[in-house]
């Protein structure tokens, strides 16, 4: 009896040293020796991660992933794209399923504090907003006394919702509904006055209808809702590499670095030290970081720095059609704002 | 002879029954119009049924095969008409099919080929299993028939030299099949002609062909697999000589399970450094669509009938620790909603198991539906079991056959003929569970149509995606069932 009980403790504790000496080697070391970048993306969010007909990942979160693939590995297609859906994501980036996820979710307190998670950055504000039909004459979010909202439930949306009409002092009904393609139908249908959901969606749900200026969003915004890329608490490291990799896509508009000059830009060391400190032609910034002095070039090569991206995946000239508004540079008066490469 | 009678004396000849009575007038008398409630109740249902059919029918056959978007749609259908946009399907219904499996876009050959065939393998292989009206040699043309096939496809000298030989193989096999009859056939054997080998030989290698087809990788490594079983029957015939039967199984089950568990990878790559089979190894991540939901439905119906006929008789069973492991799996997997087996195995397994293990997340689905479908079918055996009258199993006792002998030729052949309907539907149920898996985020048919509407051409159709993919599985469903059906009467021994 003695003698199994021994044995017993001796297994669990042989598991556990084992899974301390695996904890112990860092998520960089284990993607580059894996060769691959284990990225949670959505399973299908228009415009930020959706497989186009041939199973190859598209979009705005999506290019964040192949951008660190591109700094950490050299090859923006070394990505492992991990389907999650809104139940799966958490536990998949903290069981080390994945090594990180971007996947439009809302930098809370709570997530970033309590489930252990640490946002490397934003890299889209949105924020929850009101779609009516023209013909209700609406032009107030404060004017929506008594509707009917399609909501998708389980969400901070939900939430929100209920925030906003309280303070106004306002009473709705809710018409619950559980994905965004039932909503357009519910909303198209008639059975709800407002559909209520992040300004994005909205935007791409709109521009989806036989007649898109048969509905109208209204211009208030309920919520902050910044969505960005984040990985485990615990490795310091790793959390940089995905940061500074976010931030020089975004340092990168801001000096007018882009897909196609870069390359040149990178050749030699130019006038600007902080271009030069950036793509590696002075200083020994990725050296810091555990990578190659050409990190950031290959990143931004990797699909264009930040504004190349937003025009590419969900901007103006896409079918999504969204403004940049708060998603400027801070020089134009968004809300962009990268710390220095120094 | 009188004149006066007003009795007949002959025989009317026979006159056709009125036109009122016979053929489409009469049927419809008979059946529709029998009388003022029943007309009035047709009339009512041809006008429902048509205006149904005048809503759905313009909707379905609309033009839009080739349209690239949804608005283009509209633009074929024109505005104020709603119709179907089928260019959704056009455009997405191999990845509906295939999901991610290599299609040869991302570099590489496209090697949707291995799904097809080992698809169409299963059926030579269930085949013999499943219907008895099939001859031996037909079958073996089925397979060469396959397999030159396959070859044909591969291409290059060798796959076009083997593709036609094979297929030649088939003609020449499928030819003589057809020419002789049963009665000639069997002359021929009793005069000394060799039989083909039992097709079922193809039926038990195939669960090793399928998942190297799948997943690639050495072949050595599922020869490996297969050695396993050859040596844990060796083992069991050596020890059980010397020791007996039951230290004999004992010590071929843990021969057989260290032979997977240690040796099985260091002889598959030993083997591999001589001789290099391989196919292209594909990612369980690959796996989705269709494709991902037969994988998990097969296995599981698979696997979950032999598991389930264990339960069933472990909880029928004297002996108590069996009987409460028994009890205890199949009251607890069936106390627990398929769903919550699907978070345990996605995203508990993980946390609990040290980080770094990689084990496979479409392996992990497969051993929960499995297991889910087992408890269910225990029950479902369990019925059957129940049905059969006290004086079978008496009748058993009494020719002195042992346990298993009494149940593989006596309990159950009648109670798992018993219980095909409850099994089939089990399997019918188990084979639409696999959409469930859309919520762990694999990409089945149902987490791919949610995918494709995240494409902003697509976004907002529904109806065709969900009506493309009803219409698979009523496919599947539909003829599992009538295959049940076909089996109940063949098995039928009782002569109403």
């Amino acid at each position: 009896m003695k003698k199994s009980a021994f044995l017993g403790a001796l297994t669990v504790a042989s598991i556990a040293a084992s899974a301390a000496v695996a904890q112990d080697a860092s998520t960089l070391d284990q993607v580059k020796e894996r060769g691959k970048l284990n990225c949670g993306v959505a399973t299908g969010v228009p415009g930020f991660a959706a497989p186009d007909a041939n199973g190859r990942w598209e979009g705005f979160d999506v290019s964040v992933c192949r951008a660190v693939a591109a700094a950490v590995l050299g090859d923006s297609d070394a990505v492992e794209f991990i389907p999650t859906t809104g139940k799966t994501r958490f536990t998949a980036l903290a069981s080390g399923e994945i090594d990180m996820l971007a996947r439009n979710t809302t930098w809370t307190f709570s997530r970033d504090v309590d489930l252990k998670f640490e946002f490397v950055g934003v890299n889209y504000y949105d924020g929850q907003g009101f779609m009516v039909p023209k013909e209700m004459g609406v032009t107030s979010a404060k004017e929506l006394d008594g509707a009917t909202v399609c909501i998708q439930t389980g969400t901070t949306t939900e939430l929100n919702l209920a925030d906003f009409f309280r303070a106004n002092d306002m009473s709705y009904e809710p018409v619950p509904i559980e994905t965004n393609a039932e909503a357009q139908q519910q909303y198209l249908a008639g059975a709800c006055d407002v559909y209520t959901t992040d300004a994005s969606g909205l935007a791409a749900t709109r521009s989806t209808f036989e007649d898109p200026s048969s509905s109208v969003i209204l211009p208030e915004i309920i919520s902050k809702e910044p969505l960005g890329p984040l990985v485990r608490h615990g490795d310091n490291n790793w959390g940089d590499v995905v940061r500074w990799t976010l931030n020089a896509l975004i340092s990168s508009e801001e000096l007018d670095i882009t897909s196609t000059n870069v390359g040149e830009m990178s050749a030699a060391a130019g006038d600007n030290p902080e271009i030069n400190r950036l793509l590696g032609t002075e200083g020994n910034l990725g050296e810091m970081l555990g990578l190659d002095a050409e990190w950031a070039k290959r990143a931004i090569m990797a699909n264009g720095n930040y504004g190349e991206i937003f025009a590419k995946t969900i901007g103006e000239a896409t079918p999504i059609g969204l403004a940049r508004g708060l998603n400027a540079q801070w020089t134009d008066g968004g809300l962009l704002y990268s710390p220095p490469f120094r | 002879m009188s004149d006066m009678s007003y009795v007949r004396s002959e025989m009317l000849p026979e006159r056709a029954p009125p036109a009122s009575s016979v053929g489409l007038v009469g049927w419809m008398r008979a059946n529709l119009f029998s009388g003022a409630v029943n007309s009035i109740l047709t009339i009512a249902s041809l006008v429902l049924i048509y205006m149904v059919l005048a809503a759905i029918l313009p909707w379905i056959f609309s033009p839009t095969w080739n349209g690239t978007s949804q608005n283009e749609c509209r633009e074929i259908v024109g505005s104020g008409h709603h119709a179907a946009c089928w260019g959704v399907i056009n455009d997405r219904w191999e990845q509906l099919l295939f999901g991610f499996y290599p299609n040869g876009s991302e570099g590489g050959a496209d090697q949707r080929w291995r799904p097809i065939v080992a698809f169409a393998l299963l059926f030579v292989a269930v085949t013999p299993v499943l219907f008895s009206m099939i001859s031996r040699r037909m079958n073996w043309v089925l397979l060469l028939a396959v397999l030159g096939l396959t070859g044909l496809y591969l291409g290059g000298a060798v796959g076009l030299i083997l593709g036609l030989a094979l297929l030649g193989a088939a003609a020449f096999v499928g030819f003589k099949a057809l020419s002789t009859d049963k009665e000639a056939r069997a002359a021929e054997i009793e005069a000394g002609a060799k039989r083909l080998p039992n097709p079922l030989i193809f039926s038990a290698i195939y669960p090793f062909i399928a998942p190297w087809l799948l997943w690639g990788g050495t072949v050595w490594l599922p020869i490996a697999a297969a050695l396993g079983f050859v040596i844990g029957y060796y083992a069991f015939v050596f020890i059980a000589r010397a020791l007996g039967s039951l230290v004999g199984i004992i010590g071929a089950v843990v021969i057989a399970i260290v032979w997977w568990l240690f040796l099985t990878s260091g002889f598959a790559n030993l083997m591999d450094s001589i001789l290099p089979i391989s196919l292209e190894a594909v990612e369980s991540r690959k796996f989705g669509g269709f494709m991902l939901s037969i994988t998990i439905g097969v296995v599981a119906i698979a696997c979950s009938l032999p598991i389930g006929i264990v339960l069933a008789l472990g909880r029928q069973s004297d002996l108590m620790i069996v009987k409460a492991l028994c009890v205890g799996f199949i009251e607890f997997i069936r106390g627990v909603p398929l769903i919550t087996l699907l978070f345990v195995a996605s995203t508990l397994l993980n946390i609990f198991m040290p980080p770094g293990t990689n084990f496979d997340i479409i392996l992990r689905v497969l051993i929960m539906v499995t297991l889910f479908a087992s408890a269910y079918m225990a029950e479902t055996i369990r019925g059957g079991l129940a049905a059969l009258p006290r004086g079978q199993y008496e009748a058993a006792d009494a020719l002195g056959l042992d346990y298993w002998k009494a149940q593989r030729l006596i309990i159950m052949p009648q109670a798992l003929k018993i219980s095909i309907p409850g099994i089939v539907s089990n399997f019918i149920g188990v084979f639409k569970d696999t959409t469930l898996v859309s919520i762990i985020g694999l990409l089945d048919p149902l987490g791919l149509s949610n995918a494709i509407r995240a494409d902003q051409a697509w976004n907002g159709l529904v109806w065709e995606l969900y009506g493309f993919i009803a219409l698979l599985f009523f496919v599947f469903c539909f003829s599992m069932s009538r295959y049940s059906m076909y089996l109940e009467r063949r098995l039928r021994t009782d002569h109403r």
